[in-house]
């Protein structure tokens, strides 16, 4: 089937390529770009592993065909440090409460995250379990990433950070 | 897991979308959200060889009041149901039953379009849109046509959309000012489909059950508009024996599958139970 030319913005960079219609977008960004960030985990929509950012929407990209994405703006996990390499707060988040074990869902967590924050900069602990209730984690138990959650929460709005991991 | 090949095609206008799914014949697929969609292409349980993105065509989009009516375009997603104030004040069922589909990031995506007009007895909507009565407005070469939600469903995947149509809006009566409704829908998981489900709206007069309406979920072929149990339930002040025949009459036309959810025979017993719960949710909303 003929390629088509898609352009987009991933993580502030304009983007050009020809693909398949057929190409899913996690297999864009990860064999096309080399952001391999973003997980394949269960390939059928549940697990969020492969959630990124698009036009202001957590979107699981295996379920997203790349040419869908044509003229969007995408942030990818690896899209969060700043230039200079220091963490996002949610990165730090997740690093200073424990919110990873084996670390495979973390980037699409982080992602969601990154978007419920800013629908919602001050949810509680239920709201942020119902906001990446499309995210599986297979080793935390999720207690941790609440607290990561929280904790990025807290450091985007200023307030000082008390809770400890467990 | 990679779909077989299609050729894409996004149109800018209503019009060219129809065209081009009346050239292109069978082997083409309107694509919505994508989210039943692209997941059986994965599975290769579709393949078709044209797919028409609808997503460029800007008048199919949104949530507006004409008349005593809420009409809703069919690329409207889930989330925009869910935080759409308009909706909020007419007919908050509709953003109850869209909170309770998928997870955040399907329902960033999934339209309510795609979910009435799938016809996968699993889906949320169509259950409250018989429930609400709604009408679903069609497009397709020979122009518009309108089909009662009530009509519309066939059998599992089989609606009266005919090949080369496309579903463009939902048009529902507001129900009256201070109606109690619910949806309540059991699943195993954040994600599954229902279980069982039911979607009530009910008016009050005084103490007494002024008009009542009844869908069902995923418990026949199609969703179920339970006409016999809000009969029973019209007059009544919505008490215990009442409740009780009007459970009864609803299990009564359910014909689930048993599957991973359960036997045939619990799913319908559950239908009984979300019908019970819903009722006296929406009793407890309703304003006489």
């Amino acid at each position: 089937m003929a390629k088509l030319q898609i352009s987009m913005t991933v993580n502030g960079k304009p983007v050009e390529a020809l693909t398949e219609p057929r190409t899913l977008l996690i297999h864009f960004l990860r064999e096309e770009l080399n952001l391999t960030g973003p997980h394949i985990g269960c390939d059928t929509t549940h697990c969020g592993a492969c959630t990124v950012d698009l036009d202001n929407k957590s979107v699981k990209s295996c379920t997203l065909f790349a040419v869908q994405a044509n003229g969007a703006e995408i942030r990818t996990i690896e899209g969060m440090a700043a230039a200079d390499g220091t963490l996002h707060a949610l990165q730090e988040g997740f690093r200073e409460m424990h919110g990873l074990q084996c670390g495979f869902c973390t980037p699409g967590m982080i992602m969601r995250a990154y978007r419920l924050l800013q629908e919602n900069p001050s949810p509680t602990d239920d709201e942020i379990r119902f906001g990446i209730s499309g995210n599986l984690c297979r080793c935390t138990g999720y207690q941790n990433i609440v607290k990561a959650i929280q904790y990025a929460a807290a450091k985007l709005a200023g307030v000082p950070i008390q809770e400890a991991a467990e | 897991m990679i779909p077989g090949s299609f050729a894409y095609h996004r149109p800018k206008s209503l019009e060219d979308a129809v065209h081009l799914l009346a050239d292109l014949g069978e082997e083409a697929r309107a694509l919505a959200g994508g989210h039943s969609l692209i997941p059986m292409m994965k599975l290769r349980l579709a393949a078709p060889e044209h797919l028409v993105d609808l997503a460029g065509i800007g008048d199919l989009k949104g949530v507006r009041e004409e008349g005593g009516d809420i009409v809703i375009g069919a690329m409207t997603t889930q989330h925009e149901l869910v935080h759409s104030a308009l909706l909020g004040t007419k007919i908050p069922i509709l953003s109850e039953a869209s909170l309770l589909i998928a997870d955040p990031q399907v329902r960033y995506m999934g339209t309510i379009g795609g979910n009435v007009a799938n016809g996968d007895p699993g889906n949320d909507m169509p259950a409250v849109m018989l429930c609400l009565g709604a009408t679903y407005h069609v497009v397709g070469k020979g122009g518009e046509r309108r089909v009662a939600a009530r009509e519309f469903y066939e059998g599992a995947y089989f609606t009266a959309l005919e090949p080369g149509e496309i579903l463009t809006s939902i048009r529902i009566s507001v129900p009256a000012a201070g109606h109690g409704y619910a949806y309540e829908k059991l699943k195993r998981k954040i994600g599954d489909y229902a279980t069982a489900a039911a979607a009530v709206v009910l008016t009050m007069n005084a103490d007494k059950v002024a008009s009542c309406s009844i869908g069902l979920t995923n418990v026949a072929e199609t969703p179920l508009l339970a006409e016999e149990a809000a009969k029973i339930l019209t007059g009544s002040s919505l008490d215990a024996a009442a409740v009780k025949k009007a459970v009864a009459a609803a299990e009564a036309i359910t014909s689930p599958a048993s599957d991973n959810r359960g036997p045939a025979r619990y799913r319908t017993k559950m239908a009984g139970v979300m019908l019970a719960r819903a009722l006296s949710r929406a009793r407890l909303r309703a304003r006489a």
